[in-house]
């Protein structure tokens, strides 16, 4: 394999899972960016030491497993808040506004594009076209898709999720 | 004033809205899987192609190649085993019209790969769905365990010998890969960038093999076509654009939404009848059609006919059928700006003419718009423009300066009102 890493300190829970992700696609050509969606799923984003021991399971280079991980921009390799916002800032939405949704993101949050919030809670990112233009401006919070957005409307939306955290910690 | 009814044609939407796409049966009682029956039992693979080629169908997802020429090249192309993609990696700005069809009548797209695997002789198929498409994924997914389940996948079809299956593949947030090769690479499991063609994917495709890609809305039509026959389906849109296309409305207009109609309905009966026109008093600026490597077009071209031919002679491109409008409280130069970040952040770097060459164009039209360019930038504009609609490797470099090339041919004057010979010219 060429790599000069000892064996990540992985604990035995961690590699178990990934032994049941990677036993799952084991028949399964070309699985690898299947595996990765399912790995990032599990953990929230692929460390280095989850692309190493993926990689060794699969017995691909590291390098390759890592060139993938960075090139999709749903895959990650950086630990990320709890909600992943993605904002829309494709042609149609821009025109209806998409630039005002996102400072007013911004603006509630307090942080930038690419940044998370200091509890954790909230990444904000932005992302091209989601399909749902006759709905611009849109964003996605994780799996959920938002449209017709306005100030008021992110605002609220973006309560509702920090509610939840506070209801779970109380 | 028609009304919509009459001017929309319904084939890829037949039962969008009116059967349960969860249901099965409800799209058999729609007569949905009986030109498979068909293609299984009652003809042989050269006589589907045959129809198929005699239908004129040509493909949706842009490039507007002939179907049936391509399925006859794959099912005479050395090598085994053979595949059909379906690509739903719908990522064109403005399009959804693939979302809809999938969301609303997933089986029909399942039959017209089934029946393309027919007629090249492939026994396994992927569908290939973007990420974020995360209620479609689930759907098609359901959907292709009820085909199984009633005999319409899986081994010996409805009968017959002939053994299909359908496998999903979900993208990760990358445009690129609805370029064939690309998302080729991304089933692979690999980085999706695009290949050098040729070789084509009918001969060299997925790992290699004889591969027939085509779009969600073009596998759509292929049952319809069967069950009815080419004559009936040559019948509809233009002599050389056959059928018709799904046009997705977006921006300012009224009614913004998804329209089937004939190839070669005007822009006018989309943007002012079925569009309901341009809201809150303000008038027509302009229309890019195609999504964001389409063609920003004027109020004079309003009449432009919707089909591959009609949209080329004015410098356009049909592509995905979106359709931006624009009205006239907004600057021509902002949507520019914003399609060139679209292509410098989408660009997949593996050539240096696109890497590079989206980057510069954004900035030039940054700093034109920002009234900070003169005459000079201008031609570099339009001469890096024209070097890399020629020279790029695969379709996203050669179109993302469409915006600008149709920009600088029918605005003008949004250009000229902002470069001065005053600004001092330094590095683009
Ligand atoms: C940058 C780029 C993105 C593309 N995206 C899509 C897409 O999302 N869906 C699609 O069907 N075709 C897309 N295409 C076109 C495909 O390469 C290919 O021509 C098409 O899937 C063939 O199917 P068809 O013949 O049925 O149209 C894209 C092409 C390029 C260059
Ligand atoms: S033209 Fe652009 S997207 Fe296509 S292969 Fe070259 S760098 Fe990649
Ligand atoms: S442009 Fe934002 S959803 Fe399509």
């Amino acid at each position: 394999m060429g790599c000069c890493k000892e064996a990540p300190a992985l604990s035995a829970e961690v590699d178990r899972q990934l032994d049941e992700v990677v036993g799952k696609h084991k028949d399964q050509p070309g699985a690898l960016l299947e595996i990765l969606h399912e790995v990032q799923r599990i953990f929230g984003y692929l460390s280095d030491d989850v692309l190493i021991a993926v990689s060794k399971k699969l017995g691909i280079r590291t390098s390759e497993a890592y060139g993938v991980a960075t090139f999709y921009s749903l895959l990650s390799t950086k630990p990320k808040g709890k909600n992943i916002i993605r904002v829309c800032v494709s042609g149609p939405c821009h025109v209806m506004g998409s630039d005002t949704i996102l400072q007013s993101i911004e603006d509630e949050l307090q942080i930038g594009v690419g940044e998370t919030t200091s509890d954790g809670l909230f990444t904000l990112e932005t992302t091209s076209c989601l399909g749902v233009c006759s709905d611009a401006p849109a964003m996605m919070i994780n799996d959920k898709v938002y449209g017709n957005l306005t100030k008021e409307k992110v605002r609220m939306i973006l309560r509702s999720y920090a509610e939840v955290k506070e209801a779970s910690v109380s | 004033m028609t009304s919509s009814a009459q001017i929309e044609k319904r084939i890829v939407l037949r039962n969008y809205g009116k059967i349960d796409p969860n249901s099965i049966d409800d799209y058999v009682k729609a007569g949905g899987y009986s030109a498979l029956k068909r293609a299984v039992t009652q003809m042989q693979p050269a006589e589907i192609i045959k129809t198929v080629k005699d239908s004129g169908l040509r493909g949706r997802g842009g490039a507007g190649f002939p179907t049936g020429l391509k399925w006859e090249f794959a099912a005479k192309a050395q090598g085994s085993p053979k595949y059909i993609i379906c690509n739903a990696d719908e990522g064109e700005p403005g399009t959804y019209k693939d979302r809809l069809i999938l969301e609303g009548d997933p089986h029909s797209v399942i039959e017209g790969m089934a029946i393309a695997a027919r007629a090249i002789g492939a026994s396994k198929g992927f569908f290939y769905i973007r990420g974020e498409y995360v209620k479609p994924i689930e759907m098609v997914k359901k959907a292709i365990e009820q085909a199984r389940a009633a005999g319409f996948l899986g081994k010996r079809i409805a009968g017959s010998d002939f053994e299909f299956d359908i496998e999903v593949r979900s993208g990760a947030g990358a445009y690129v890969c609805g370029e064939e090769t690309a998302l080729m690479e991304s089933i692979e499991g690999k980085r999706g960038e695009s290949r050098v063609k040729p070789p084509y994917p009918t001969d060299e495709g997925l790992w290699g093999k004889p591969t027939v890609i085509n779009n969600v809305e073009t596998l759509a039509n292929i049952a319809p076509i069967i069950e009815n026959g080419a004559e009936w389906f040559r019948a509809i849109g233009t002599p050389k654009c056959t059928g018709t296309k799904v046009f997705t409305l977006s921006g300012d207009v009224v009614n913004k939404g998804a329209f089937e109609v004939p190839m070669g309905t005007t822009l006018r009966t989309l943007v002012f009848e079925l569009g309901g026109g341009i809201p809150n008093g303000k008038e027509f600026l302009m229309a890019q059609v195609g999504g964001s490597a389409g063609g920003c077009l004027p109020a004079s071209l309003l009449d432009v006919r919707l089909d591959l031919e009609s949209l080329r002679e004015v410098d356009g491109s049909l592509g995905s059928g979106a359709l931006l409008i624009v009205d006239d409280s907004r600057s021509v130069l902002d949507v520019v700006r914003s399609c060139m970040k679209f292509f410098e952040h989408e660009s997949c770097g593996k050539c240096t003419l696109c890497r590079e060459g989206t980057a510069r164009l954004a900035r030039l039209v940054d700093k034109i718009a920002e009234g900070q360019a003169n005459t000079e930038d201008l031609k570099l504009l339009e001469r890096l423009s024209r070097i890399m609609e020629r020279t790029c490797l695969c379709g996203l470099g050669q179109a993302a300066p469409k915006p600008i090339l149709t920009t600088l041919k029918y605005f003008k004057d949004e250009y000229l009102i902002r470069v001065s010979d005053q600004a001092t010219p330094k590095g683009a």
